[in-house]
């Protein structure tokens, strides 16, 4: 009886989806603001990567408040899964020497590969949430590998609450500095498509990636400790 | 035919997203209700990508000098759906940690015999 009735709502969403899509022509959008923010992000941001500009600048405030999701997931994974009495040691096999050796291989390579995609967020395809989710995959290898160690907890802890201070406080710097309104872009913008340019945008790129990646490694550590 | 062709990543991407409500509606396990919403999600990602879709058109980067800007796609929804993405993925976890715990509760993941879940 619920298969039917779900399946008789799911045609009626579908019969609204189709009456109102088929009507829009697909392939050619026609926004005012990504037109806008293509022809003017070089010159009012500095930054050769749009998306970055639409992110960072032009939604910079925006993109705080989804970080502050994040946090608040994170948190709210760790105090879920803490409350609980810890469960009883699973059995683990030691990990197989191929796993350990490559770990130890790959392991500064994949951290180094993050830092560049969430360095040259403004110049290439990447960003902080990009390079953030990377370095969080090198922990998981970690905890793949030796198990029960890994993250220092309070280096973590340290590591995001001190980065997401780095990108409020750019924020207030540039209430007070720059063009007066929350997270302007206060420093000189220099040269498109060079490493130091886009003023803040790398920074604040910069703080997100060690932001989420360390909020990642510890969702990870919670997951795979804790349950 | 011709409508399929023009509209094939909306169908694509509704496609999708028909089948997560389903899987919402329909299932009794949890985690089978929690792959729902996860594939739900990644249905509204690709729908939103393929809103801002041009024909022949390349990605929002001027990495070179000869790349026009009215021969780029709209940065607004990539923009979007980079952060939801991560923040999906957070989601995920958050509700598979509450999955645990009404585990651990219960000793069950079938929703029906979860007393005060039922629906």
């Amino acid at each position: 009886m619920r298969v039917i009735l779900s399946i008789l709502v799911l045609i009626v969403i579908c019969l609204g989806i189709v009456s109102s899509l088929h009507r829009i022509p697909f392939g050619n959008p026609e926004t005012k603001i990504g037109k806008y923010c293509i022809n003017k992000g070089r010159e009012e941001t500095g930054a050769a990567n749009i998306v970055t500009s639409v992110v960072v600048n032009y939604r910079g405030f925006d993109t705080l408040g989804e970080v502050t999701i994040l946090f608040l997931a994170a948190i709210g994974l760790g105090s879920i899964l803490t409350s609980m009495s810890k469960w009883s040691q699973r059995k683990t096999e030691p990990a197989s020497l191929i796993l350990k050796t490559g770990c130890r291989f790959l392991l500064p390579l994949i951290l180094l590969f993050g830092a560049y995609i969430f360095i040259h967020g403004h110049l290439s395809p990447g960003g902080g949430f990009q390079g953030g989710a990377i370095i969080a995959s090198a922990f998981l290898l970690i905890y793949l590998t030796f198990h029960g160690k890994g993250m220092n907890e309070t280096g973590s802890k340290v590591t995001e609450s001190s980065s997401g201070l780095i990108f409020i406080l750019l924020g207030l710097i540039g209430l007070a500095v720059g063009n007066h309104y929350f997270l302007s872009n206060f420093l000189p913008k220099g040269q498109l498509n060079d490493l130091f340019s886009a003023g803040i945008i790398p920074l604040i790129y910069i703080a997100i990636g060690l932001k989420v990646g360390s909020e990642l490694a510890k969702v990870i550590y919670n997951l795979m400790e804790k349950s | 035919m011709e409508f399929l062709a023009d509209y094939i990543y909306y169908i694509g991407a509704f496609g999708l997203i028909i089948i997560g409500l389903l899987i919402v509606l329909v299932k009794h396990n949890l985690i089978k209700v929690i792959i729902g919403l996860s594939i739900l999600d990644t249905g509204i990602n690709l729908f939103l990508i393929s809103v801002g879709y041009l024909k022949n058109g390349t990605a929002p980067i001027f990495s070179r000098t000869d790349l026009e800007p009215g021969n780029m796609v709209d940065p607004v929804p990539q923009a979007l759906v980079l952060t939801a993405i991560v923040i999906g993925v957070a989601i995920l976890a958050l509700a598979l940690s509450l999955a645990v715990k009404l585990y651990k509760h219960y000793g069950t993941l079938d929703l029906r015999k979860i007393k005060e879940q039922r629906w």
